[in-house]
């Protein structure tokens, strides 16, 4: 086994710190107090600046404990802000792909869809932001369990159409497989005739916020196997990179 | 033969953003980058031009690098830009005599008001087409040359240059104090109100009026043209378009025909729609502009509705209230309660834009009670902007008689879903998003593709264009009235607020 993890101990200690007293200290009075190196300091102080574990005014350059360490429980990332920051990246999957793309998250056992792109072909098409879809019958629930371990435990694996997984061994087995490949997919689990591709949305330390990917008619994401195509396939996980990359700049 | 791509710089208020579009008008890669805004005073804000083009130079090799394409793969490279803000630099050192003058900045509210008391100032619209206000370049730079020591001198000795940042960028992109290039576009051009809208050229009535050196002035060119290759940052890519950020966007927008409209939501938001070869005087607090030019074609003009705070009301609320901390967070808080509760905020920080025109407008929450929450103010800032919306709308029914049956959007603010079906419940009329939101940066780059040949044709362009989102009205007509008629009060209260100030040492 290997010993602790001496940069995770300084910034547990300089978050003991911050939380101390006045809560505002310069850099200097960091490394003094825990004894450090001012480069090293600073190097974990902007490591938990960037995770928003600690903010830095403005005018006086003094750090302090950030807001993020307050609402721990709740959810990390808006979801109207992961809307905002996926924009470019979505619509430039529904225009390469051809497809409709949404971006979902975990919302009280279901996924919440925040956003949503019309496939670019000019039909009548209606926006499906707000809507809650199955996690274990889509794509983009299967991104979120397989990344999610507390959100399959003792799940009622309901069935809704005669291909839904309702074992949850076979689940499992799925599961595995979408953490070994990157990417989901489901073919008439959730509704006959439609199907769905995915992959995990990234942030800070491989945490997965969301699912990206495209769904529509069964022949339009899958081959006559009812494979998933390989293409869509490639362009789903290359976007769900894009989107963690602009998370993480 | 390896794919080829076109270039967007998109130099905004807030961030600079280049971007790489395929031939399909697909996004191939974007960079962006934030500069920083300067408040020294109340209503002065400025820039510093050498940090905008410091960014300029580190996010095109970025782009480039994360779209994994080679310089020789950019058949050509568009700029567009913030527009009327104002740098004036050393064509000896490349260096700025100062700040750029932001065009939100109101510091020449009380020489606006000295100009437009004196008699010659009656033929200043008709010239240039737009109204004598604090917004665009020409009191600006007047300001400068009167108010910076020695500054009329340097002017005089034919030392400095005047350029809106397209030409700062072109300047120093074609090699800066080494053979740089000294011009701008028509569309940035019609926004100094130096130049004449129906010839569009510098207009020597207008220099004389504002008492501005001919010899600090750019060349005017077209908004497509092939104005030489970089030899800086990443030398050999053609230049081929420069237009202003809102005129690239009705392009972006394929507005390519009469009547089209687009309405982009940034940190202010400006509806244009395309007029074609027609100047429409306004008679309703709407702007004269021209549309774009395209290369050895007559101009297209266009009319302008500005709203000068929209998104920067949003960055307020979390910047100076710090009551969220992302702008879209706006919408969770907004969503948190059900209306607005009775308060209205009109955000006219800059005065009022159209189609009011007052400069002497400053913001005002009314509507108080012990009742309203941090999510009714969040509902109300997001309200300002449908609001705000809906004047320059109907001052464009107004104006042509006719109103339009949909509203086209673009910009970083639609990615806000309550705000957009607020603007369809207001307008009562679908809200279309297309599928390229960096609508700015993308006509940028169909401006430069069409220059080179990489695009063949406006048509060809069109069939790019595909609705992405869609948002119906959804409010009844009794409520939409009432709401209205309450902002319109609201609006009433800001007027008249900033007196002049009392002349020192009294
Ligand atoms: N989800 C949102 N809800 C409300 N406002 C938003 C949201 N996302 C961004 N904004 C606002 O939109 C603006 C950013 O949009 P955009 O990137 O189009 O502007 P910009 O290009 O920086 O503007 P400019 O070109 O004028 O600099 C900011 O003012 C921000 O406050
Ligand atoms: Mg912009």
């Amino acid at each position: 086994m290997p010993g602790p993890i001496q940069s995770i101990e300084r910034a547990a200690a300089m978050l003991r710190l911050l939380a101390r007293g006045s809560g505002q200290y310069g850099l200097a009075e960091i490394a003094a107090s825990l004894g450090l190196p001012k480069g090293t300091a600073h190097g974990i102080l902007r490591t938990l600046q960037r995770v928003e574990f600690v903010e830095q005014d403005q005018e006086s350059g003094r750090y302090r404990l950030g807001a993020a360490l307050l609402h721990l429980g709740t959810s990390y990332l808006d979801a109207n802000e992961l809307r905002s920051r996926s924009l470019n990246w979505a619509d430039a999957l529904a225009a390469r792909s051809g497809q409709e793309v949404r971006i979902g998250v975990h919302h009280d056992g279901a996924v919440l869809v925040v956003h949503h792109v019309f496939r670019p072909d000019d039909t009548m098409q209606t926006l499906g932001v707000g809507a809650m879809l199955p996690l274990h019958a889509t794509a983009f629930g299967k991104v979120l369990l397989a990344y999610d371990a507390s959100l399959s435990r003792d799940r009622e694996l309901t069935s809704l159409t005669r291909r839904t997984i309702v074992s949850p061994q076979a689940l499992e087995r799925v599961l595995t497989q979408v953490r070994a490949s990157g990417w989901a997919s489901e073919a008439e689990e959730c509704m006959p005739g439609e199907a769905s591709i995915a992959a995990p949305i990234r942030a800070f330390g491989g945490l997965v916020v969301g699912a990206i990917g495209v769904s529509g008619a069964v022949d339009r994401i899958c081959d006559p196997a009812s494979r998933p195509k390989p293409s869509l396939v490639s362009q789903v996980a290359s976007a769900a990179e894009a989107v963690s990359r602009a998370l993480t700049d | 033969m390896a794919q080829r791509y076109v270039m967007a710089i998109d130099q905004g208020t807030t961030s600079t953003r280049c971007i790489l579009f395929d031939q399909s008008a697909r996004l191939v890669s974007v960079v962006q980058r934030e500069h920083r805004q300067y408040h020294p005073r109340p209503g002065w804000v400025e820039q510093d031009a050498v940090e905008i083009w410091r960014n300029v130079d580190r996010i095109l090799p970025q782009t480039l690098r994360d779209g994994g394409v080679g310089a020789d793969q950019v058949v050509a490279l568009g700029i567009t830009n913030q527009r009327e803000t104002a740098v004036v630099w050393d064509r000896n050192t490349g260096v700025p005599v100062g700040r750029a003058i932001v065009w939100e900045d109101i510091r020449t509210e009380e020489l606006v008001g000295e100009l437009t008391a004196r008699p010659d100032s009656a033929g200043i619209r008709d010239r240039c087409g737009l109204p004598l206000a604090t917004y665009f370049s020409a009191p600006k730079l007047k300001w400068l040359l009167d108010n910076t020591p020695g500054l009329r001198e340097r002017a005089a000795r034919g030392e400095l240059l005047f350029g809106t940042i397209d030409t700062w960028l072109i300047w120093n992109l074609t090699g800066g104090v080494s053979g740089g290039l000294h011009v701008t576009d028509v569309t940035n051009a019609s926004r100094t109100m130096l130049m004449n809208i129906t010839t569009q050229a510098w207009d020597d009535e207008l220099l004389s009026f504002f008492d501005i050196p001919a010899s600090m002035l750019p060349e005017i060119r077209a908004s497509t043209e092939i104005h030489g290759k970089t030899t800086r940052v990443v030398p050999g890519i053609t230049i081929a378009a420069a237009l202003g950020d809102q005129h690239a966007a009705l392009f972006g927008q394929t507005c390519f025909a009469k009547g089209e409209t687009k309405c982009t939501y940034g940190t202010g938001s400006f509806l244009l729609m395309n007029t074609g070869d027609t100047l429409v005087k306004s008679e309703h607090g709407l702007l004269t502009t021209i549309g774009y030019q395209l290369g050895g074609e007559p101009a297209t003009y266009a009319l302008e509705g500005s709203i000068a705070v929209t998104g920067s009301l949003v960055q307020w609320f979390r910047d100076k209230l710090g009551l969220i901390q992302s702008a879209p967070e706006i919408e969770t808080l907004a969503r948190t309660v059900t209306d607005n509760g009775g308060c209205y905020i009109v955000p006219a920080f800059s005065g009022l834009f159209a189609p009011h025109w007052h400069s002497e407008a400053r913001g005002i929450i009314v509507g108080l009670t012990s009742y309203i929450s941090k999510g009714h103010l969040a509902r109300a800032v997001l309200e300002a902007t449908a609001w705000q919306t809906r004047e320059v709308v109907d001052a464009m029914a107004a104006e042509l008689g006719v109103s339009s049956k949909a509203l086209k959007v673009d910009g970083g603010m639609t990615a806000d879903h309550l705000l957009m079906q607020t603007i369809a419940d207001v307008l009562d009329v679908p809200v279309l998003r297309p599928m390229v939101a960096e609508t700015v940066s993308l006509g940028a780059a169909y401006a430069a593709g069409l220059a080179v040949g990489y695009w063949p044709d406006l048509e060809g362009l069109r069939r790019n264009w595909h609705l992405a989102a869609r948002w119906t009205p959804q409010w009844n007509a009794d409520d939409r009235d009432a709401e209205y008629a309450n902002w319109k009060r609201a609006v009433e209260l800001t007027f008249g607020w900033a007196k002049p100030r009392r002349p020192r040492g009294r």
